[in-house]
């Protein structure tokens, strides 16, 4: 805090979107809670409501009082948008964002694309492949939800200074406008950032690579007839040696990433006389653009060794961190939240072992892997760190136009999809033999139904769905009964189910277990087994 | 299958000098490319997995003797 203005120093730096007034500080100067949330973000928001609307009282500690404008995260993968829907805000992403499945890769001058790929080969879903939408009108979308939760009690300007951990609890010290104050916790989920202080307050860090090379993010303002699509363009005229990526926004505002290599000027090369050179050279002479906000960044791909605690669960970018190309990001953190919420709840309700957080930990673990795996690789794709690794890299782009086989060899991204756990301590293996279907550890794959759609129906519980109704169920297993949807033709052929049979599916919305012929017995044991329940 | 390390060419002289001169005819740099681009082809056309790393592992072993 600079004492003299009473503002913080971010507030000078960071640009903002919407202001809101600091919250005052709670009137017991030692609060007890049950679960508290560090970090105001998307991914600390969404995982409010989460834990909201599964009845728990959650307090939000925001260190800003605002939320952020700027470069942030746009993409938003077709899981994110059915975890948000899940959430109760996915419709409103969509009517927001702008929805697109198409991606075209281009080379040097030429018009036609060496490689397309479309994010939604299984058509008749109710969720697009990808939508764009700036982080902040995301993060208002969150918020609004959160208005019609009023367990969820957000305070902003409130930064943890100080923690404490012991078996029980966690002790955190938190500075506001008016003072300072303590909170203990039963749970606290950290879900502030790359720069996460509930990390650095435990004394915990990172493993893994940090990149070098440095990319502007240019976001422009101007009316263009282009497609919603991604497109990437490999050493292009405009940005000769390097590449660019274009993504459309919503508010006609566009996204674009030029690469600069390694030794820059950072503040320079963020100039508007620097930028708007290069925009002007990609877009044409005709074309009216305005500045929407310049920033340059590096990356790292990185994540924290165990993202389960004790009492302090960390999610999103406080635990993993990913080259922007495949938008792992911001999706990676929703997976964790995902992930989290149900076991969460079923940890405060008393139904299940503290053990059940070991699953969050190993599968958001498997989660974060693959995503820093993928992002690695497209990072050395496209920004081969040593000559031979680039005369690979445009022998690919050579053969790329006329080889198909070279085309998958193209990495510009591998754009986040939903992530599979084959390995989970609570899937039970398939006894049975299946020809396609959803296997265990796998999300669950939507399709229409008559009236709606699957994965709406699903909803955050244990369901079973099954072909043919049958007694002796645990009790407390929701059942969504095939049968009583007259058009489930999709339905079946997606989850092999043209013989019958049932699926076990979890509050996330993944498969813990499928059955030819289902018995109450069966679906119990494996329901433990989902349940964290040791066998 | 396993990689093939037993003679399979009916006229191997010839080959290596076919080779030989695509990869000169470029300058050094592009010979570099050339040859990338030769590996990429007959990787794809390989396919099978087990092979080419084999392939990948042998090559990586002799160029440390």
């Amino acid at each position: 805090m600079n004492v003299e203005t009473g503002k913080a120093a971010w507030r000078e730096t960071i640009p903002v979107w919407r202001a809101f007034e600091p919250s005052p500080k709670p009137e017991t100067e030692f609060e007890q809670a049950r679960v508290v949330i560090v970090g105001t973000g998307p991914v600390g928001l969404a995982m409010a409501i989460d834990l909201g609307q599964r009845g728990h009282e959650v307090i939000v500690l925001g260190r800003f009082d605002f939320v952020p404008a700027g470069s942030k995260a746009i993409c938003f993968s077709k899981r994110s948008l059915d975890i948000l829907d899940r959430l109760g805000c996915g419709e409103q992403a969509v009517e927001k964002g702008v929805s697109w499945n198409i991606g075209k890769v281009f080379w040097k001058d030429r018009s036609d694309p060496v490689y397309k790929f479309d994010l939604l080969p299984v058509k008749n879903q109710k969720m697009p492949g990808f939508i764009n939408i700036q982080q902040y009108h995301m993060e208002d979308i969150l918020l609004d939800r959160l208005k019609q939760l009023p367990n969820v009690q957000i305070r902003w300007g409130h930064e943890v200074t100080a923690l404490d951990t012991s078996e029980e609890s966690a002790i955190m010290s938190v500075d506001c406008a008016d003072g300072a104050y303590r909170i203990e916790t039963e749970w606290l989920i950290a879900c502030d950032g790359n720069k996460s202080s509930v990390r650095d307050l435990m004394g915990l860090d990172f493993e893994g690579r940090i990149f070098e090379d440095n990319f502007l993010i240019a976001d422009v303002k101007m009316k263009e007839d282009r497609p919603s699509e991604r497109w990437f363009w490999f050493d292009p005229p405009f940005n000769p040696g390097q590449s660019v990526l274009l993504h459309k926004q919503p508010d006609d505002v566009w996204r674009i990433d030029f690469q600069l290599g390694w030794n820059i000027d950072r503040e320079a090369c963020i100039k508007p006389e620097n930028v708007n050179p290069l925009v002007r050279a990609m877009l044409g002479d005709d074309v009216e653009f305005e500045e929407e906000w310049y920033s340059v960044y590096t990356f790292q791909c990185r994540r924290m060794q165990h993202f389960w605690h004790g009492r302090v669960i960390f999610a999103g970018d406080s635990a993993h961190l990913v080259s922007p190309f495949g938008a792992r990001g911001c999706n990676g953190g929703f997976a964790d939240i995902d992930n989290l919420g149900w076991k969460l709840d079923l940890v405060l309700e008393g139904k299940a072992p503290f053990d059940i957080l070991e699953s969050y930990d190993s599968e958001a673990i498997v989660t974060a892997d693959e995503n820093i795996l993928n992002s690695t690789r497209s990072t050395d794709f496209l920004t081969p760190k040593s000559d031979i690794s680039r005369a690979f890299r445009d022998a690919v782009l050579d053969l790329a136009e006329d080889h198909p086989f070279a085309r998958a060899l193209v990495n510009s991204g591998r754009l986040s999809t939903a992530i599979s756990y084959p390995d989970s301590s609570l899937s039970t293996a398939d006894a049975d033999v299946w020809s396609g279907g959803i296997a265990p550890g796998s999300p669950a794959l939507d399709a229409p139904l008559d009236n709606g759609w699957l994965l709406e129906k699903l909803g955050g519980r244990f369901v079973l769905l099954t072909t043919t109704p049958f007694a002796d169920l645990p009790s407390g297993l929701d059942v969504l009964d095939i049968a009583q949807e007259p058009a489930n033709g999709l339905l079946r052929e997606r989850y092999d189910l043209q013989g019958g049979g049932a699926y076990l599916i979890r509050p996330d919305q993944y498969v813990a277990a499928r059955f030819r012929q289902p018995t109450g017995a069966a679906i119990a044991d494996a329901l433990a087994r989902a349940m964290g329940e040791q066998a | 299958m396993s990689l093939t390390l037993e003679t399979n060419l009916e006229d191997p002289d010839a080959i290596y000098e076919k080779l030989i001169a695509m990869l000169e005819s470029h300058e050094p740099e592009k010979a570099l490319r050339a040859s990338a681009r030769l590996v990429l082809l007959l990787i794809n056309h390989i396919g099978d997995r087990k092979v080419i790393d084999e392939a990948i592992e042998r090559a990586a072993l002799l160029t440390e003797a």
